[in-house]
């Protein structure tokens, strides 16, 4: 791990009207590092990941993201409210990716998997067909999605195929965050332990920061090394994952660890 | 034969200054969608109301007007629309498209190259060339603002991945002046090229859509393609069937329900010039 944070929260505060759902969160995360949020539903993960990700404007705090700078350098932290939507919007689609729930959410289901998966290659200005394929069909395979399927329709494909699509759409580009609001959860046992071996495997080898949403602590505990629990809007409790799960100090860890059923 | 009943042109004066007051600023920013206050016009949504109320505010009584549809100075819209402008207006009517200053078009660019002065107008039905991709049009103008045209190459990718080629052959989308990328209006792609660095002024307007653009003379236009598979033109087998010429929009034209066809310029005006060169020999178009 280098020296400098790539992502620092500091503060984080966000409100629907005047219901403030999250209360001055603050973290950093270095690169590659994975970052668990957990909590139950309504604790303002989600809410949390969108402010992060500068899809949802915080009322307070800042989010500051270490921009690219040349090919290789890491520039300062930027602040990335005080950003142009333009700088915004191309950080957004190069530099980081975002996995929803709802694979539908995240993909152009009328077009073929081939565009899908490279469209932000062809927003960054790529405009050789015969490369653009080349690299949807290397993506699709190294998401194990038969590259033979490069022109079928996502909405074609099983929940898992759409999810995992969507995670080669998002990694394309090679960026350095992913954002994923509960990556997993709308796909059944077997296919999410596939999915979670995918996603380790990624991570670990394109050395990929990951801020991951998610309600299912085997997931946390499988893919995260630290991890935010949450409550009422407020960080509850924060640390490395084995820790905070083998040895849960604030009470409500105490509930949510004592929750899960062994099966 | 001007109706002294019906106002110039149909539309009230400040009406047009409005219109003209959008036109301007088309020209000012080639390519971009002014939203200007379309009015409801006595011919139904479809048939050209947009090319009308640009037409109506910028003909004056001294110009020369021709209207095409399809190419064609004898179809139904063109026949109506140019018989809307001689009752409102009284002006000079003509087939011939270079002695015209106002062409009003639907579908076409006339084939004879239109030279400086001569004013372009086109019905545009669907303004938005992104709208098939992206329905939200808060989400459209953010993209143009932003120009952020990956959407534009997934259509055309689409087009590779399932023929092979790119299939769009009509309203194929254009990158104006480096900037904003531009429907065409349903031109046929082989009009394409004719647009670029035209010496002609080309307005563009959408009446139900509520649009207008512009490409002022001399300006670039290009049309995107892939580095692997550029833009290109169809190209026809044979020439027209009436006057011979090979370097004009055939249509096809079923003759008989034995198979027969044809294949005859779809510009009824350069048909008919080609065709009178033809005849008396030596002499130039």
């Amino acid at each position: 791990m280098s020296q400098a944070p790539l992502l620092r929260v500091r503060d984080l505060r966000c409100a629907y009207g005047a219901r403030e759902v999250v209360r001055g969160i603050s973290f950093d995360l270095w690169p590659g590092e994975v970052l668990a949020v957990v909590g139950e539903s309504g604790s303002g993960k989600s809410t949390l990941l969108n402010a992060v990700a500068a899809r949802h404007a915080p009322v307070g705090g800042t989010v500051e993201f270490a921009v690219r700078q040349g090919p290789d350098g890491v520039g300062e932290l930027a602040e990335i409210y005080a950003m142009t939507e333009a700088q915004r919007r191309l950080l957004a689609r190069t530099d980081w990716g975002f996995v929803h729930q709802n694979a539908a959410d995240g993909l152009r289901m009328n077009v073929s998997a081939g565009a899908n998966v490279s469209e932000r290659l062809m927003a960054l200005g790529q405009r050789h067909y015969g490369r653009l394929r080349a690299q949807a069909s290397d993506w699709l395979q190294r998401v194990e999605i038969d590259p033979a399927r490069i022109d079928d329709r996502p909405d074609t494909f099983s929940g898992g195929m759409r999810q995992r699509l969507q995670i080669a759409r998002n990694l394309i580009t090679a960026p350095r965050l992913v954002f994923m609001d509960e990556p997993t959860s709308s796909l059944d046992v077997s296919v999410q332990a596939r999915l979670l071996d995918m996603l380790r495997m990624l991570t670990r080898q394109m050395e990929l920061a990951a801020i991951i949403v998610t309600h299912d602590l085997a997931v946390a505990r499988l893919l995260a090394q630290r991890m935010v629990v949450m409550q009422g809007g407020n960080a509850v409790e924060a640390g490395l994952t084995d820790q905070v799960l083998d040895d849960p100090q604030h009470p409500y860890t105490q509930l949510l660890v004592s929750s899960v059923l062994p099966p | 034969m001007r109706d002294m009943h019906i106002h110039f042109a149909y539309l009230d004066e400040r009406t047009k200054r409005m219109i003209r007051r959008a036109i301007l600023k088309a020209v000012a920013i080639p390519g971009y969608q002014v939203p200007f206050g379309s009015r409801e016009m006595p011919l139904p949504y479809g048939w050209g109301t947009g090319g009308i109320q640009v037409t109506a505010s910028i003909i004056g009584s001294d110009d020369v007007l021709k209207v095409i549809d399809q190419g064609s100075d004898d179809t139904v819209n063109a026949v109506n629309i140019r018989r809307f402008f001689q009752r409102t207006t009284g002006v000079e009517v003509t087939t011939d498209t270079t002695a015209a200053s106002i062409i009003q078009t639907r579908h076409r660019i006339p084939e004879t190259p239109l030279r400086e002065g001569q004013i372009l107008v086109y019905q545009v039905p669907v303004p938005e060339p992104m709208q098939h991709l992206e329905p939200l049009e808060v989400e459209t103008r953010k993209l143009h603002a932003l120009q952020e045209y990956g959407l534009m190459h997934v259509n055309l990718y689409e087009d590779l991945a399932h023929f092979g080629q790119i299939a769009t052959t009509y309203d194929y989308p254009v990158l104006v002046n480096s900037r904003y990328i531009m429907a065409p209006s349903p031109i046929p792609k082989f009009d394409n090229p004719k647009m670029h660095m035209n010496p002609a002024l080309q307005l563009f307007g959408a009446g139900r859509e509520k649009r207008i653009y512009a490409v002022p003379p001399y300006t670039s236009v290009e049309s995107l393609g892939f580095e692997d598979h550029p833009f290109s033109v169809q190209h026809w087998e044979q020439p027209c069937g009436i006057c011979g010429a090979r370097d004009s929009f055939l249509d096809e034209v079923i003759t008989d329900d034995q198979g027969g066809r044809l294949f005859v310029c779809s510009d009824s005006d350069y048909c008919a010039k080609t065709q009178a060169a033809a005849e008396r020999p030596g002499s130039a178009l």
